[in-house]
């Protein structure tokens, strides 16, 4: 038993730690956007992602949390040595912490999905056997971190074209907005609760029919639309203000949609990236409390809550500068903008969280960016730092790897 | 430590290219009390609008090359990296004539003779109004940056481009109009004067001509 207790609390430590990383750093990329459009300050940011994250963490962060902890290791081949997985998860759990501690001291821009991958794959390929890794549903994920910038930049292209069409090219921008905001609302408000209704709530133990899916979703979106089309109306045109900028009470307008884009970030952000934390604790936790590998074993809700709690004290503890930080320097994203990107890439993300797919949110969050600059929407996009952040996208896989074979092997050696 | 999202963006060169125009109106504006000075002789006004003209192309050129230092070949922008760098070299050179005409004008203590004082001060305001209008239609950029160089903010700069091209045909028209007052009188002037009075009506209306170039130069970016 006393093993089993070492396991928990390794992996518990190991995954709250990440936790607290994510929270610290990848929380401000899903929320500097809205404090840098000056739609949230910094403390509404803070508040909004705390409650979002944790929200989308245990909601909908099931199934990615399921894909992590057994969907990349074959456990047929572990009946025999459930052990090795517990060795295997936490080392991949030390890889990737390590590896992101390394990658942003050095400024490299990595992605802790790819980090916590690359190392589960490495520990299983190496230290248990080539076969033990599925590799058809590891290229499925490979082929998503391909796909989810792309979809996400295409629908952010699409929504920032259709933004333009509709309200910024019109004769008169502001009563356009007044008039389109609340569908925008409505859609984003839509798509996020109609996902989450579908693909995560039967991880939290509701199940719900399709059809009252549908209108479950369609009533909670119209709810938020309603209130946000009565905000916006009570928006007065600044005179003074606008004679330097036409569009100053127009975005005013889009800042309304983009606290509520705002919201959907932090949620998809937390059930997709809560997942790379505790997917190997929860790997361990089953073997340690069973003692073997069941692959029927359903993910406890606590352990979701853990990651969820971990991600928020990130934020409160050190996020918070990393967000204003991150907020000066992204001002180029303006509410009518800034909306787009995150809708975008809030949408694609939380399918991502529903088919089980772990992505990279803020890779997702640079395709949607590119996608507004394709529309024409962004002042000037350093392509420099696009190729940079594709070069650390394949060195972090083999980096991680490594990593956690070594770790993989010392545990192996050291642990009962 | 680096962000991946906060380092995409570029520097933006569109609110420091509206500064810029700025303070190339603010230079230009300066002509009218330096020549008020001029024209009552008051050469020591004169020497001190004319530091103030100096600084303010200083600061012209010292933001200029701060912009372009800012647009690395590598960003990504609507429009060609290459106009919006026309466009800040012809906004410069509204400064940069300011700076040549006061010179030659203070160098010399150029008098300029009574009988063309008001006609001379009007071309030269006639100058300036092309540098504010060239200003307003510059400070529209961020705004044809957000609604992506189409629709309803295209037709409105088109109007102030317009208004720049009549602005500037006027100056010509009063630049002809102030060369013919000038010959009338021109055997009551000291020979070499009269030249430099030439040259700086010439310089002078250089001003306007730079203006109107910056409103060709945007209207390049509209029709991206």
């Amino acid at each position: 038993m006393e093993a089993q207790v070492i396991y928990i609390a390794l992996a518990a430590l190991f995954g709250i730690f990440m936790a607290w990383g994510i929270g610290a750093n990848d929380v401000a990329n899903a929320m500097a956007t809205s404090v840098g459009s000056k739609a949230l300050t910094i403390k509404q940011a803070i508040v909004v992602a705390a409650i979002f994250e944790f929200l989308g963490a245990v909601l909908a962060g099931g199934a990615v949390t399921d894909t992590v902890r057994k969907g990349i290791v074959d456990s047929d081949l572990l009946i025999g040595s459930p052990e090795l997985l517990v060795y295997g998860m936490l080392a991949a759990l030390l890889a990737a912490g390590t590896w992101l501690f390394i990658a942003s001291k050095n400024g490299w821009p990595v992605s802790t999905t790819h980090s916590i991958v690359g190392a589960i794959v490495g520990f299983a390929a190496v230290g248990i056997g080539v076969d033990a890794v599925q590799w058809g549903k590891v290229g499925t994920i490979v082929m998503s971190w391909v796909v989810s910038p792309l979809t996400a930049g295409f629908l952010a292209y699409l929504i920032y074209q259709s933004v333009q069409r509709l309200i910024l090219r019109q004769e008169d921008p502001l009563a356009k907005a007044k008039r389109y905001v609340p569908v925008y609302i409505f859609l984003a408000a839509f798509t996020i609760t109609l996902v989450t209704i579908l693909k995560g709530l039967k991880h939290v133990g509701l199940t719900i029919s399709l059809r009252d899916s549908y209108i479950l979703a369609i009533a909670i979106a119209t709810g938020i639309a309603v209130i946000g089309a009565v905000i916006i109306q009570r928006i007065e045109p600044d005179k003074k203000a606008e004679k330097n900028a036409h569009f100053y009470t127009v975005e005013r307008v889009f800042g309304i949609l983009m606290i509520v884009t705002a919201c959907g970030m932090a949620f998809a952000h937390g059930s997709n990236d809560v997942a790379n934390a505790i997917g190997p604790l929860a790997a361990v936790v089953s073997v340690a409390q069973t003692g073997a590998i069941a692959a029927k074993s359903t993910l406890p809700i606590w352990v979701l809550a853990l990651g969820g709690g971990g991600i928020v004290i990130g934020l409160a503890t050190y996020g918070r500068h990393v967000i204003a930080t991150v907020g000066k320097k992204i001002t180029q994203l303006t509410p009518s903008r800034g909306f787009a990107a995150e809708l975008a890439a809030a949408t694609t993300i939380v399918i991502a969280s529903g088919t089980g797919m772990p992505i990279s949110t803020t890779h997702t969050l640079v395709g949607a960016v590119l996608g507004v600059g394709i529309a024409r929407g962004i002042d000037a996009i350093d392509l420099r730092v696009v190729a940079r952040i594709f070069v650390s996208w394949i060195v972090t896989i083999p980096a991680g790897a490594f990593l956690a074979i070594v770790f993989f092997f010392i545990f192996k050696t050291v642990l009962p | 430590m680096a962000n991946v999202l906060a380092n995409i963006f570029g520097s933006s060169p569109v609110r420091p290219l509206e500064k810029h125009i700025g303070i190339a109106f603010s230079c230009a504006k300066q002509l009218h009390a330096f020549f008020a000075a001029a024209i009552k002789g008051d050469w020591e006004k004169a020497a001190v609008v004319r530091r103030q003209i100096e600084k303010l192309e200083h600061d012209a050129d010292d933001l200029k090359k701060k912009i372009r230092l800012g647009l690395p070949k590598s960003l990504f922008m609507p429009v060609p990296r290459e106009d919006l760098l026309e466009l800040l070299l012809v906004q410069d050179k509204i400064a940069n004539r300011t700076k040549d005409v006061s010179g030659i004008v203070l160098g010399r203590k150029l008098p300029i003779p009574a009988d063309i004082a008001d006609q001379f001060l009007e071309f030269v305001d006639r100058n300036v109004d092309a540098a504010k209008q060239a200003r307003k239609s510059v400070r529209e950029l961020d705004e044809l940056f957000t609604a992506g160089f189409r629709g309803a903010e295209v037709e409105l700069v088109t109007a102030l481009i317009d208004k720049l091209d009549q602005i500037e045909t006027d100056t010509d028209d009063k630049q002809a109009a102030l060369r013919a007052s000038v010959y009338a009188i021109e055997e009551t002037l000291n020979p070499v004067d009269a030249v430099f009075l030439y040259q700086v009506i010439e310089l002078t209306g250089q001003i306007a001509d730079m203006a109107e170039r910056v409103g060709r130069r945007l209207e390049l970016l509209l029709s991206h």
